[in-house]
């Protein structure tokens, strides 16, 4: 089994995604630090990317700022190496095909294997383009995560039946950001997934308040939140770990229950 | 020339989110569907020539060809179009197809505004709502067009995010697809961005080499040796290129912007300094840094300031079939002047990449040769930039 699934079997999973290097590489390995003492079941790290198009301008601004200080793919592999010596909680990457392809997939892929990293997700490649990574990632044991979304309806089980480590379910349609409501069908779609894999589903995009996490964790496996924490990290920088710790802690309160 | 799968070689496919996969999947089954549909391709044929202007003239331009001493050189007057440029033939293509899906309305991005001004005017002329995604930086150099979107009824979003120019424009389109589809069309302007973009746009863009080989061929019994255009993301190009691909005595050559030279960083020019990459949904070449970052381009024209190039261009590229050569602001501003001294002729600044590689080409040809330049656009909405790059203070 991969580490990712051990993430979703603490009752309902909470995610959080950090962008690395924002504000500096010391503040992203004290946040991950906080999460993961505060209760995160699997972290996502960002490596940044100068034209994040899935993203809307909260993590945007973070893929610049860390990248306006010379954050790199080799310094975010290092401080993966360092995290590794103490932290435990399953970790993935979030980045876009672009920095896997020109790092050299086999690579890049076998660095993550190397340093600890469970999972890749990357969302500028479809179901249809996966062959471009997941031989690479199978043979190194990286989990290629898919991603489903609103307007999926007919690919839903495609996707699900091939998926590795966990499926991340897109909430909204749009890029990433808080959002206050969400009016997708989601239950309809977790109904389809889970027809047709027993790999866990996790829903992101919007999530921002330990009500919305509860009403989503509620009908997948987990709740992934990401510009809520950005947006406390742009806010309190080299002090932001007490507050993440808190805000995880407090996200994780409200979905274990169920 | 495209694979089932949207390759072209090794570049093209897919390479975007989720939310836009039954997009693209719906936009390809309707093309499929209309580009053999004889009503689609009647109503197209009528717009093209009743409301383009079509077709556009072959111009032998006997002053140019007299004083490079060279070979005879024709020019392909795409600035006589409606809106002024080769982009109104892919636009009219689109908004056709889009209004066919029952959408209603029309998003674009824009460099140079040329192709927001074309999808304004589609959009204007179909009843359509449009709204026009354009850098910053660009709103500010091209003023004027940003002026003539809002006349024509188009909203322009000015994006300020990462350098503000027409890779951000892109970036900002995409995003604004994926949070609103159903009613929705992205109206690319190049061809690039993931299939069926790149061959959609270049079909409806052949329509440029379909009419220089019967010009040519009117005018001169056979075809021509050389045909010389501009390459940003390269959607007159292909156009002037396609139906000569497989004519291999014809030397097809693209012109990409160098900028201030490809040996500095101020450069646009792709396929001289770019690297084999994946973005906006497609496999091609970028300019990018060694961790895959996309460079912030340059070059003094906005419509050739991306950095990266189609994928089918790419392809021509891997196999030889077509030769890309970069041009030097400096290079172009010289057959700027040139071309409006010589032929009264004012090409915009991405056509002038193209007239300024002819000017180099042309007089080491014999005189029985002949070269056929796309001028892709007129030159109106360059002048002011043109004047402050030779040091007069011209404001619009």
């Amino acid at each position: 089994m991969s580490n990712i699934r051990k993430a979703f079997e603490n009752g309902k999973a909470f995610i959080p995604f950090i962008t690395c290097g924002d504000p500096d590489l010391e503040t992203t390995a004290a946040v991950v630090r906080s999460a993961a003492e505060n209760g995160a079941d699997l972290i996502e790290l960002g490596i940044p990317f100068s034209d994040p198009t899935a993203e809307g301008p909260v993590i945007q601004g973070a893929n610049l700022r860390a990248l306006s200080r010379g954050v790199t793919t080799d310094r975010v592999f290092a401080l993966v190496k360092e995290l590794r010596r103490d932290v435990s909680v399953p970790m993935v990457f979030m980045t876009y095909a672009n920095v896997v392809f020109s790092y050299g997939a086999e690579r890049f892929i076998s660095t993550c294997r190397a340093i600890g990293i469970d999972g890749l997700i990357l969302p500028d490649l479809p179901f249809e383009e996966k062959d471009e990574f997941l031989p690479i990632c199978r043979k190194y044991g990286v989990d290629l995560v898919s991603l489903i979304a609103p307007t999926s309806e007919n690919r839903i089980a495609m996707i699900a039946k091939e998926a590795d480590g966990f499926i991340y379910v897109v909430s909204s349609l749009g890029v990433t950001g808080m959002r206050s409501e969400i009016k997708t069908d989601l239950a309809s779609i977790v109904k389809v997934i889970r027809e047709n894999t027993d790999t866990p589903c996790a829903i992101g995009f919007g999530i921002s308040t330990p009500e919305q996490a509860k009403k989503m964790a509620d009908i997948s496996d987990g709740a992934i939140v990401g510009s809520a924490i950005i947006k406390l990290i742009e806010k309190h920088g080299k002090n932001a770990p007490a507050f993440v710790g808190e805000y995880v802690r407090s996200m994780k309160n409200a979905i274990k229950k169920l | 020339m495209t694979n089932p799968n949207g390759r072209f070689g090794i570049h093209g496919g897919q390479y975007i989110p989720e939310t836009l996969m039954n997009a693209v999947i719906e936009l390809e089954k309707a093309y499929d569907h209309y580009k053999n549909d004889p009503e689609f391709n009647r109503e197209l044929g009528e717009l093209f020539n009743e409301y383009a202007g079509r077709p556009s003239r072959l111009y032998f331009a006997e002053k140019m060809t007299n004083d490079l001493g060279g070979a005879k050189i024709y020019l392909k007057r795409e600035d006589l179009n409606h809106t002024g440029a080769h982009k109104i033939n892919n636009v009219l293509g689109q908004a056709l197809l889009a209004k066919k899906m029952g959408k209603t309305r029309l998003i674009a991005e824009t460099g140079a505004g040329q192709h927001g001004v074309a999808t304004a005017t589609a959009a204007a002329l179909m009843g359509m709502e449009c709204v026009v995604f354009m850098g910053e930086e660009d709103t500010i150099r091209q003023a004027l067009n940003v002026y003539r979107m809002r006349l024509l009824g188009a909203q322009v979003i000015p994006v300020k995010t990462g350098t503000a120019t027409l890779k951000d424009a892109v970036s900002e389109a995409m995003r604004e697809w994926t949070s609103r589809i159903s009613d929705t069309h992205y109206c690319l302007g190049s061809v690039m961005g993931p299939h069926p973009f790149p061959t959609i746009v270049r079909d409806f863009q052949a329509v440029i080499s379909r009419e220089i080989k019967e010009q040519i061929r009117q005018k001169e019994g056979r075809l021509p040796d050389a045909v010389i255009a501009c390459v940003g993301g390269g959607s007159n190009a292909i156009g002037s290129f396609y139906h000569f691909i497989n004519d291999r005595d014809v030397r097809l050559i693209g012109c990409e912007a160098a900028g201030r030279g490809v040996e500095t960083f101020e450069t646009a020019a792709t396929i001289a300094t770019g690297r084999l990459g994946i973005f906006h949904g497609m496999k091609s070449y970028f300019c990018q840094d060694e961790y895959g970052q996309i460079a912030p381009v340059y070059s003094i024209s906005a419509g050739l300031d991306y950095p990266g190039v189609g994928p089918e261009h790419a392809h021509l590229h891997d196999i030889g079939r077509a030769e890309y050569v970069p041009i030097t602001d400096e290079e172009a501003v010289c057959a700027f002047e040139y071309l409006a001294k010589t032929e009264g002729i004012i090409p915009a600044i991405e056509s002038a990449h193209a007239v300024a590689h002819a000017m180099k080409l042309a007089p080491t040809m014999d005189k029985d040769k002949i070269i056929v330049i796309t001028i892709s656009g007129r030159g109106d909405k360059d002048c002011a930039a043109i004047a402050r790059y030779r040091g007069e203070d011209i404001h619009e």
